[in-house]
């Protein structure tokens, strides 16, 4: 019986809990509400990824209304994948959150900040398990408003702006989502994915049919930071708190990549999309940009948190460029790294978060010498940045390997070079860092050598532990990817 | 215990070396006693898989899956086994010199320096024991970061810049060129295990074979064909005991026994052969031969003198290979072994002389050979190791891989062995000569042997030259077995 | 369908240009986001004016009601105007937090003070 609601449940939990958490207006619980809701999200979200094994599909009714008419959930294995990731990664990530939200965002707004980080969830959630497109508009919502609050409690006055940029740049890309799920609307009379899937073929009129693909695109693409949509990326990650830095980078551009392969792969469906319009071309040409560019620009930053920023535009062109590549192969790299990246990020973030607790900041002057003054996350640290790199024995590597396999077994040998090409440049950046902590003696006035609080750094080793094992042990995620991708090419008829 | 558990065991042995060594940090004694303690037991580990190997085992064992239908694997074969046993014996000898070369020195950071020395040898044990291309590159890799501190061990600018061209080309190479050359494989031959003749019989045609050849054999950066040799003098800012078990021994050999590898069990000699794809090889090995050599002449600084006849000695290896009989791939696993002796001696003889007299030059080495003889007598033999002359054990691989050559009608490759080794003559030894014949300039005085662990381990290197040169049956034994025969 | 009846396409793609284009060229951030509350309501024309029909009845099942506007436009507009008005009100915060901590809400004159800051 409950089984049976568990895609609602995943979602409705967070939205009940937020307010619930705003009337209490206690931090401490606040952060055990969210703590308990996301625990039980994920455990859920486990319980749904393994009702849907191979070729199910489970479908909710929201409200008994039957689909199309009502709002369906739909979920397979590719959208419980990302749900799985999403409430996760905030499981892991709120223990961490605890001392450092009290510190950077004060005691009087802690429990506002958990309500917001409960709202965000929901919305994330909500925009992997529904199956229905202004739905997905109204969850994308939920989330970017309450990020875009996350974002501002940022520990100076550039979290401000940031977040300021990231309002208008983020409601801009919702707006194009939002017209062009009206265009598809229009011809199909549908909301709901599956119906408009079925119905799409026989429109006689195509031209609305690429213009909304065209908008949704462009409006995921900014919510998504693909370049050269990245700009209110780098700033946004680097100023928001640090806990909310590592639950975005990890989730937040994730989920719009997800719904880019859902309207793609599932609505519009491959042919489509792929064959008759170059959206694979264009998506291509933008993902190499992406690479080349975002790594590009990592290297020059003096800033730890914008150069792992800078670096996240870089690591979604190489999601993109498996959605590109428009094949099974190609969709299960994208899937896999889109897990992959978001543990290596999650982790880096955090570890990062710990620095910035004990240093005060994350400029690279200040940092110099953490090998000697922080040695655990220091090393933790190279170990993320090996995954960013590709390094064998890291998640990144797995990805970066069916990647590469995809693009060769696609005859697309240049692709393949310039994948790995840039990869070089993610070890000049991560190279970087190193040098910095290794080689450079601590400024004067570092504190004496420790760590950062083990409630901050235990989630971080956590995740830095799992980049480590699913870079041995890779076929977990390799095999839930490409169940994810098969999900995917084979929509919902 | 199963040949299979006893190589992951060997495996095993150097990564848990390092929580001992950190824990005994605090005294150096303990520290240098469980890194002994583990040199040995690897050692005797390897050593005693020997017969298994000779007579024809291939132990075997499959660790866990790492990417869905590719496991990382053990599976112990006589090349890898030559290798494994170059790199453990030599690490319990240059133990002895490490203790002394740091203490001598008042070198800063020993326990990390003896920490990434053990995850050194792990890594070199796994590519020894790799059971498919993919193992092989996870320990290639791993090999090429836990070297990176023990380069730029001494943290100056110098030693940050040498780690940079270090890092840069040897992850490089190894992404850009080997890792597709991997992925490519895999997609051509749906395996990557090695296999005694080669993977991909009947799934190439020339012109790919030929391009797939070059991704592989640039992509081995370790093996330093020129044009991605420089990380190798740049490896020298390192201190000597690095220089000599890992850029003599462990790090580049790891490359020449990739190139071996590669050749033999992903191509396969007859269907290489076939193909004709490794004509170029040779040509491209045979200038690396004689370039490094010419710039190993001029080079004052005797370590860098020592690093370039190593890119030089690297592309014997790679051209014997490259020639495609199974007479000159004996040539190759031979001199794998031959010039590890060697050239570990040569480097134990430089860092004794920095250590003793703090010289650096080859200029300076005047008469150093009357008040330092162990040393320079160990120098000497090394020397004639290189120059392919009896009685030292280069003289045995040469022979093979002429006799190779020769039997391959590749009279371009006996021009370049005849011209190399006059040169390989022409710049060790005046060094020889200067140091026992040439008075000295300026009376150094005070100057005496290097403590007592530096000179025994060196003479235990230059009597294993010797030793190799005298009795070569086992040694041959399994480079016969590598040839496949 | 002639020009004229393209109508309701060409108020929104008009209000859609506006809207952007000031949110581009104004540095004032209050004006950006009026900007951006014009590009919304764009969205607004797009969906409900497709869901007019003329001689159509109000959507109330009917005896003899054949032909009725589709309700549900509607009611999705209603939630985007719910979310636009979210939008705006999180945006004027920011707005205002921007001018207790910059002094100003001029765009330039932020990105002079976060240069200097470094």
């Amino acid at each position: 019986m409950l089984l049976a609601h568990l895609p609602i449940l995943i979602v409705v939990l967070p939205l009940v809990a937020a307010p619930l958490v705003v009337l209490v207006r206690h931090g401490g619980v606040g952060w055990a509400v969210a703590l308990g809701v996301s625990a039980a999200s994920t455990a859920m979200s486990v319980a749904v990824l393994a009702e849907v094994p191979g070729t199910g599909v489970l479908s909710y009714a929201i409200g008994s209304w039957e689909p199309p008419w009502g709002i369906e959930y739909r979920i397979d294995a590719g959208n419980a994948l990302v749900a799985l990731l999403v409430s996760a990664v905030a499981t892991i990530v709120l223990p961490a959150a605890k001392r450092t939200v009290l510190l950077e965002v004060g005691a009087d707004r802690e429990y506002l900040f958990y309500a917001l980080f409960l709202l965000c969830l929901c919305g994330l959630l909500g925009i992997a398990l529904t199956g229905d497109a202004f739905n997905v508009f109204v969850f994308l919502e939920i989330s970017s408003l309450a990020t875009y609050a996350l974002i501002a409690l940022g520990r100076d006055r550039r979290a401000l702006t940031a977040a300021y940029q990231y309002l208008l740049l983020g409601t801009i890309g919702a707006t194009l989502y939002v017209i062009g799920v009206g265009l598809l609307y229009l011809v199909t009379g549908t909301l709901n994915f599956a119906d408009m899937a079925q119905r799409l073929p026989a429109v006689v009129d195509r031209r609305p049919v690429i213009a909304g693909l065209a908008f949704i695109t462009v409006g995921m693409g900014l919510k998504a930071a693909i370049f050269p949509l990245h700009a209110w990326l780098p700033n946004a990650y680097a100023h928001a708190p640090s806990a909310v830095s590592a639950f975005l980078a990890a989730t937040a551009t994730k989920v719009s990549l997800y719904v880019m392969m859902r309207v793609y792969y599932s609505v519009i469906g491959a042919p489509t999309a792929f064959g008759a319009e170059p959206t694979g071309a264009i998506l291509m040409a933008l993902s190499i940009a992406a690479l080349l560019v975002g790594s590009g620009a990592a290297i020059v930053q003096r800033d730890l948190r914008l150069m792992l920023a800078f670096s996240s535009v870089g690591q979604i062109g190489y999601i993109t460029l498996g959605i590109s590549l428009a094949s099974a192969a190609g969709m299960t790299a994208a899937m896999a790294h889109l897990i992959n990246h978001g543990l290596t990020k999650g982790a880096l973030f955090l570890l990062v978060a710990g620095v910035a607790l004990r240093l005060g900041g994350t400029r690279f002057e200040q940092i110099a010498g953490l090998g000697r003054t922080m040695p655990i996350t220091s090393f933790a640290i190279v170990i993320g940045g090996l995954s960013l790199i590709g390094v064998p024995g890291t998640a990144g590597f797995a990805s970066k390997w069916a990647l590469v396999v995809a693009a060769i077994g696609a005859g697309l040998w240049w692709v393949a070079a310039i994948v790995l090409a840039s990869s070089l440049l993610a070890l000049a950046y991560v190279w970087k860092f190193v040098e910095a902590a290794y080689l450079s003696a601590p400024p004067a006035g570092a504190p004496a050598r420790g760590e950062a609080p083990a409630d901050v750094t235990v989630p971080a080793l956590v995740l830095t532990a799992a980049v480590v094992a699913f870079g041995l042990h890779a076929t977990p995620v390799l095999e839930a990817s490409s169940r994810a991708a098969s999900a995917f090419l084979r929509g919902w008829p | 215990m199963t040949g299979g558990a006893g190589a992951a065991l060997a495996l095993a042995i150097p990564f848990l070396a390092v929580p001992g060594i950190w824990l005994a940090r605090r005294r150096p004694n303990v520290r240098e006693a469980v890194t002994f303690l583990a040199a040995v037991s690897l050692c005797g580990l390897v050593m005693s898989l020997a017969p298994a190997v000779l007579c024809g085992e291939r132990p075997a064992i499959d660790l866990f899956e790492m990417l869905p239908g590719l496991s990382v694997a053990l599976k112990v074969e006589p090349l890898g086994w030559l290798f494994a046993a170059v790199a453990s014996s030599l690490w319990v000898v240059s133990t002895f010199y490490s203790a002394g070369y740091l203490r001598g020195n008042d070198e800063g950071h020993q326990t990390r320096f003896f920490a990434c020395f053990a995850l050194s040898l792990g890594a070199a044990v796994g590519v020894a024991f790799a059971g498919n291309l993919l193992t092989l590159f996870l320990f290639y890799e791993l090999l090429t970061l836990v070297t990176w501190p023990l380069v730029t061990h001494h943290g100056t600018e110098e030693a940050k810049r040498g780690g940079r061209v270090y890092l840069g080309l040897l992850v490089g190479t190894s992404v850009l060129f080997l890792l597709p050359a991997i992925v490519a494989t895999w997609v051509i031959a749906g395996t990557l295990e090695f296999a005694a003749d080669g993977i991909l019989a009947g799934k190439l045609d020339a012109s790919s074979a030929a391009v797939l050849l070059a991704l592989f054999m640039f992509g081995i950066g370790k093996a330093a064909l020129m044009p991605f040799h420089r990380w190798l003098p740049a490896a020298m800012v390192a201190p000597t005991p690095v220089s000599a078990l890992l850029h003599a021994v462990a790090v580049v050999k790891a490359g020449a026994f990739c190139v071996i590898k590669v050749v033999v069990g992903v191509f396969g000699i007859e269907t290489l052969a076939g193909l004709g794809g490794a004509a170029w090889l040779t040509a491209v090995a045979g200038f690396t031969l004689i370039a490094a050599s010419v710039v190993a002449l001029r080079a004052d600084n005797l370590k860098r003198r020592l690093a370039y006849s190593t890119v030089s000695q690297l592309a014997y290896v790679t051209m014997a290979a490259s020639l495609l009989t199974p007479l000159a791939v004996m040539g190759a696993a031979l001199h794998l072994v031959a010039h590890a002796f060697g050239k570990i001696t040569l480097f134990f003889a430089a860092g004794s002389i920095y250590t003793a007299a703090h010289k650096t030059a080859v200029s300076e080495l005047d008469g150093i050979g009357r008040v330092m003889p162990w040393t320079m007598g160990a120098f000497a033999i090394g020397a004639l190791s290189m120059i392919g002359l009896p009685p030292a054990a280069g003289f045995l691989s040469k022979w093979f891989i002429l006799s190779g050559a020769m039997s391959a009608a590749d009279w371009l490759a006996v021009a370049v062995l005849a011209v190399s080794t006059l040169l390989n003559a022409g710049y060790y030894l005046p060094i020889v000569f200067r140091a026992f014949f040439v008075a000295p300039g300026t009376p150094s005085a005070g100057v005496r042997e290097a403590p007592l662990a530096m000179v025994a381990s060196q003479v235990v290197t230059a009597g294993a030259c010797v030793a190799l040169f005298a009795f070569p049956g086992p040694v041959i034994g399994f480079a016969r077995a590598v040839a496949g025969g | 369908m002639t020009t004229l009846g393209h109508l309701g396409y060409w108020a929104t793609v008009a209000l859609l240009m506006t809207g952007l284009y000031i949110v581009i060229a104004r540095g004032h951030l209050v004006k950006k986001l009026v900007g951006l509350g014009l590009f919304q309501s764009s969205v607004y024309l797009l969906y409900i004016v497709p869901g007019k029909l003329v001689g159509g009845t109000s959507p109330i099942v009917d005896q003899g009601a054949r032909v009725y506007s589709n309700p549900l436009p509607h009611v999705l507009i209603l939630t985007a105007i719910v979310v636009g008005v979210a939008t705006l009100a999180v945006g004027l915060a920011l707005a205002v937090r921007i001018r207790e901590a910059y002094g100003t809400v001029e765009e330039d004159e932020i990105l002079a003070a976060d240069d200097h800051d470094g």
